[in-house]
């Protein structure tokens, strides 16, 4: 795993995101400060329009905010140009989405081998760490099948193979476990907390308290704003 | 490099993965670059059956024929006139520089015969130079000799086709033949020519000398044409300015009075048709062009297509770390790659149909290398202009708006 630098790996002060809508400034999120430790398990939480979701792709590198701060693992990247933004993506942040996001044309072991192309990755080391980290996910006998011809919860897991194998410092899933059943939602969430154990840094978004209460920290977002910040196990109620 | 080679591996992917597309798209493509080849190639084919045409009288070639007869105001055809004289022919030689060969020519049609054939047939009277300006070769026996002009010789060389009809499997050289009931020896057979480009018989005539054939056969003391072929090129319009006044002066036309000749320059002849023909060629490619032109909107048309159809796939590509220049390769390739397969069918096509003209048209045709690349870089240059707006499209999506995109 990537060794981090800096105290906090995330450190968020007065991020704001202010919209023009009409001549109306909306601020989607309105001065947030917070910080992740390396290692930590956090819950986003809210209900739909409380700016979680952008501050997910602020956290995320996928979005810039208006003003403030952002420093990933000790280097700002607030003001990175769209290149920039892209390798950080690339190098540093593994997705994972809620409708999986897998190319539907290309098999398995290409999908989590995507990463690796944009980082510049031989082809050949390419197939040997996707094959691997699907390995990891309990995929190996599914490498070679295209998505469509895998379960809800498998392709979850591809997904998850895909944010792991550039070996990133955190990974950032946006309602993982949305689309799944309820044993799905089991063995991935299982998986979430594996990769914490072993020291990953991971964030969730999530509005269920259930999926919530796995994670070492709950971090309730209202109004754009965090209102709440509660350890494991609280119950915390969205609404 | 290497990120330049995977995006290729990409392009090519998608292409496969939507096969009956690419091909439609690559029809318009096909259609244009084979349409501008075979196009071209007609307009060329036209342009070198002109040439050859022109080229079989000779090159460098000035022909002076006489003018038209004038009896009390009334004028008489072209060539009527019975001014101009072998000693013209002769004065030319000696006088006007840059000359390589003089051959004043007397011709008329007879009926030729030997034993119980005969043959109806062209009797040209020559000089010995007429050898030199039509390239003639003799296959057996010998050509007409200084000799034989100054003594007025009873002698013929005869083309193949007339050997053929006289004499069959028979060697004619030292057999005579009787041309208006005047014997002739002949002493050489010509080398098959063939048909000229307009479809004439170039082997169905008799040469005999022109002294011989002016006072024994004609019976006339003037010439009916003098073929002049002059050193080179440039020094066509000199030559034939210098033959003018001589033979002006020879005839004693003084002042405004018209010329009793007339002198054509087939060179000139053939600068302007070749501009003529050249023009067609032009104007058949661009209108074939333009049809690959519309093969590249087509291409354009697609690609924004996929580009709109693949919104999603980009955006999780962006997510996952790829550039602009990423994107924009990736999309950039797909197209040029269209443009660059296109451009090969096509040429194959173009090709085929050229050669399927020449081979069941009447009409040959020619294909040079200069329309193939050049329609071929066209292609692909289509390509490569006709993917930038899309690709950049493509490259500039919002990778949040992208990922949103249903």
């Amino acid at each position: 795993m990537a060794q981090t630098k800096a105290e906090h790996i995330i450190e968020l002060r007065g991020i704001k995101k202010i919209y023009q809508v009409g001549d109306q400034e909306v601020a989607a999120l309105a001065g947030v400060d917070l910080n992740i430790d390396q290692g930590e398990f956090a819950a986003l939480m809210g209900p739909s329009g409380s700016g979680k979701s952008t501050l997910m792709n602020i956290l995320g590198c996928l979005d810039r905010p208006t003003v403030g701060s952002y420093k990933l693992d000790g280097d700002e990247v607030a003001n990175l140009s769209d290149d920039d933004l892209a390798l950080t993506r690339n190098r540093r942040i593994g997705f994972v989405f809620q409708n999986f996001n897998l190319l539907s044309r290309i098999s398995a072991a290409e999908n989590v081998a995507l990463p690796l192309v944009y980082a510049g990755v031989s082809r050949r080391e390419r197939e040997e760490k996707s094959r691997k980290v699907l390995a990891s996910v309990g995929l190996s006998d599914r490498a070679d099948h295209q998505p469509n011809e895998l379960s809800g919860g498998q392709r979850q897991r591809v997904a998850i193979a895909r944010a792991l194998v550039n070996d990133p410092h955190i990974i950032m899933a946006d309602e993982p476990t949305g689309n799944l059943d309820t044993k799905s939602t089991k063995e991935i969430m299982e998986i979430f907390e594996g990769l914490h154990e072993s020291g990953r840094t991971i964030i969730l978004v999530t509005h269920e308290p259930e999926i919530a209460a796995c994670a070492s920290r709950q971090l309730l977002v209202r109004d754009g704003r965090i209102t709440r910040d509660a350890g494991k196990g609280e119950k915390m109620d969205v609404v | 490099m290497g990120m330049f080679y995977e995006s290729v591996s990409i392009a090519l992917k998608a292409l496969l993965s939507n096969k009956m597309r690419s091909i439609l798209t690559m029809l318009g493509i096909i259609i244009g670059v084979g349409a501008v080849i075979a196009m071209v190639s007609v307009g060329m084919g036209v342009t070198q059956n002109v040439t050859n045409s022109i080229a079989s009288l000779g090159s460098n070639m000035l022909i002076i024929r006489p003018g038209a007869s004038m009896s009390g105001g009334l004028r008489g055809s072209a060539g009527s006139r019975t001014t101009l004289k072998y000693a013209d022919a002769i004065a030319i030689k000696k006088k006007v520089k840059d000359i390589d060969y003089v051959s004043p020519t007397a011709s008329s049609s007879y009926q030729v015969v030997y034993g119980n054939q005969n043959w109806n047939t062209e009797v040209q009277g020559v000089t010995p130079e007429f050898m030199a300006i039509r390239d003639l070769t003799v296959g057996a026996g010998s050509f007409i000799t200084e000799n034989e002009l100054a003594t007025r010789e009873r002698v013929a060389v005869i083309g193949t086709t007339v050997s053929t009809n006289l004499f069959g499997e028979e060697n004619p050289v030292g057999k005579v033949i009787r041309i208006n009931n005047q014997p002739f020896r002949v002493i050489g057979v010509l080398e098959s020519k063939g048909q000229s480009s307009v479809g004439q018989d170039q082997d169905d005539v008799v040469i005999i000398p022109l002294t011989t054939a002016m006072d024994r056969l004609l019976g006339i003391n003037y010439v009916r044409m003098i073929n002049v072929q002059v050193s080179s090129q440039d020094k066509m319009d000199a030559v034939q300015a210098d033959i003018e006044s001589l033979l002006r002066q020879r005839h004693h036309l003084i002042g405004k009075k018209e010329n009793d000749f007339q002198v054509q320059n087939l060179t000139s002849l053939m600068t302007t048709l070749n501009e003529t023909t050249t023009m067609l060629t032009l104007f058949l490619g661009s209108i074939a062009a333009i049809s690959l032109l519309v093969g590249g909107i087509g291409i354009m048309n697609i690609m924004m297509v996929s580009v709109t159809e693949r919104t999603r796939e980009i955006g999780i590509r962006k997510a996952l770390g790829a550039t602009f220049k990423n994107i924009m390769t990736q999309f950039l390739i797909e197209s040029v790659v269209i443009g660059v397969i296109g451009g090969l069918i096509g040429i194959a096509f173009g090709v085929g149909v050229a050669f399927a003209i020449s081979k069941f048209g009447s009409f040959n045709t020619v294909i040079t290398a200069a329309p193939i690349l050049l329609s071929f870089t066209f292609s692909v240059g289509i390509g490569l202009f006709f993917g930038i707006y899309p690709a950049r499209k493509a490259a500039l999506l919002d990778p949040i708006e992208a990922l949103r995109y249903e």
